[in-house]
């Protein structure tokens, strides 16, 4: 089996399709945040690896031409930042504000967590990017010296937790501002936080595409210090 | 054609962030780099949203999907993910709802005081 497919440039592409096609399908058919669509990918591409023992090299062989278009895909955030720029000037303190809240905290905790439960610095490297977009998060982890797989995975996580709970957070620390609702999803839980935000008005929605981008730039720039500093 | 002047603008871009990232010492990834580029050249009006528009909204789109190949490497470095799942569970559910506790509360604090300030004028 192996070798058949370790001929095959194709095979991981279409298999990567085909999961987070299932996973679109599984998620509007149910309709729970739980059921993130690539969350489902994952899990279904891994399931189907394992139970047919065949090697992630051999799967990769061919997902791999997809990563090719992260880095574009990622330059391309600037058109909805673009799009946005008129609320970002009448609320410019406020967004940055809340951005470089968000931000700090997010870093402060991983900090915390990893000094408590004594976690070894190369996996509290790789968490510390864990709530801003995937490709930027990739991006800082490679710069930080960590483990890329492991920021993917609690990136995800970290997206879908966010999603799940923002409707209790929301009504727990009283945030009824659509405004502040999407800066917040898009500060913690990113492009899947923002899929939530959508669902909770366009301006939230907006408000979180533009959160994804600024907690990239600036967790780009802030994480290489923590990192240095405490690890 | 179309399609094809936007990839090429798109792409050549990316290259330039590439090219920021390799010639600046900063820890930067070259998509930022880009994208910063990118944002400064729509402000500018270097270049216009229609010149982009299609193919950055299908990269936009399918971005979800290129993440599949990169959380499925999760089985590449499998007994760093199990051996610390409850560190991840942990550190991911506390953290996510203080983020996003703290970025709205802090938001929604600036605007209040901005209120504030605009009344008494």
């Amino acid at each position: 089996m192996n070798e058949v497919l370790q001929n095959s440039a194709y095979f991981g592409f279409f298999l990567s399709l085909l999961a987070y096609w299932a996973g679109v399908r599984i998620k509007s058919k149910w309709k729970l945040a739980v059921l993130n669509p690539l969350l489902i990918a994952i899990i279904l591409v891994i399931g189907f690896l394992v139970a047919f023992r065949i090697d992630y090299a051999t799967f990769n062989q061919g997902a791999q031409y997809l990563n090719y278009l992260l880095t574009p895909a990622t330059v391309c955030l600037a058109l909805p930042l673009y799009r946005q720029i008129r609320v970002l000037k009448e609320h410019w303190a406020a967004v940055l504000c809340g951005l470089a809240a968000g931000c700090a905290t997010s870093l402060a905790l991983v900090v915390a967590f990893a000094w408590v439960l004594r976690v070894d610095p190369v996996v509290a490297r790789s968490l510390l990017p864990k709530s801003i977009t995937t490709a930027i998060a990739m991006g800082v982890t490679e710069e930080l010296g960590g483990i890329s797989a492991i920021t993917v995975a609690v990136v995800i996580l970290t997206g879908v937790a966010g999603a799940v709970m923002a409707t209790g957070i929301f009504k727990l620390f009283r945030i009824k501002d659509p405004v502040a609702q999407g800066l917040a999803l898009g500060a913690s839980a990113h492009a899947v936080g923002t899929s939530k935000a959508l669902e909770l008005g366009e301006l939230q929605g907006a408000m979180s595409s533009l959160a994804i981008v600024a907690t990239g730039i600036l967790t780009v720039i802030a994480a290489p210090i923590v990192a240095n500093g405490v690890f | 054609m179309k399609y094809l002047i936007q990839m090429c603008i798109i792409t050549g871009i990316t290259f330039a962030g590439e090219l920021l990232r390799a010639f600046l010492p900063l820890p930067v990834p070259g998509s930022v780099y880009g994208m910063l580029l990118l944002f400064l050249c729509l402000c500018t009006g270097v270049i216009k949203v229609k010149h982009i528009e299609e193919t950055a909204e299908f990269l936009l789109a399918i971005m979800p999907v290129l993440f599949v190949g990169p959380g499925v490497g999760i089985l590449e470095n499998y007994t760093h993910v199990t051996g610390n799942l409850p560190i991840f569970l942990l550190t991911v559910l506390v953290s996510t709802a203080l983020v996003m506790a703290a970025t709205g509360a802090a938001v929604q604090a600036v605007m209040a005081l901005k209120r504030k300030a605009g009344r008494k004028k």
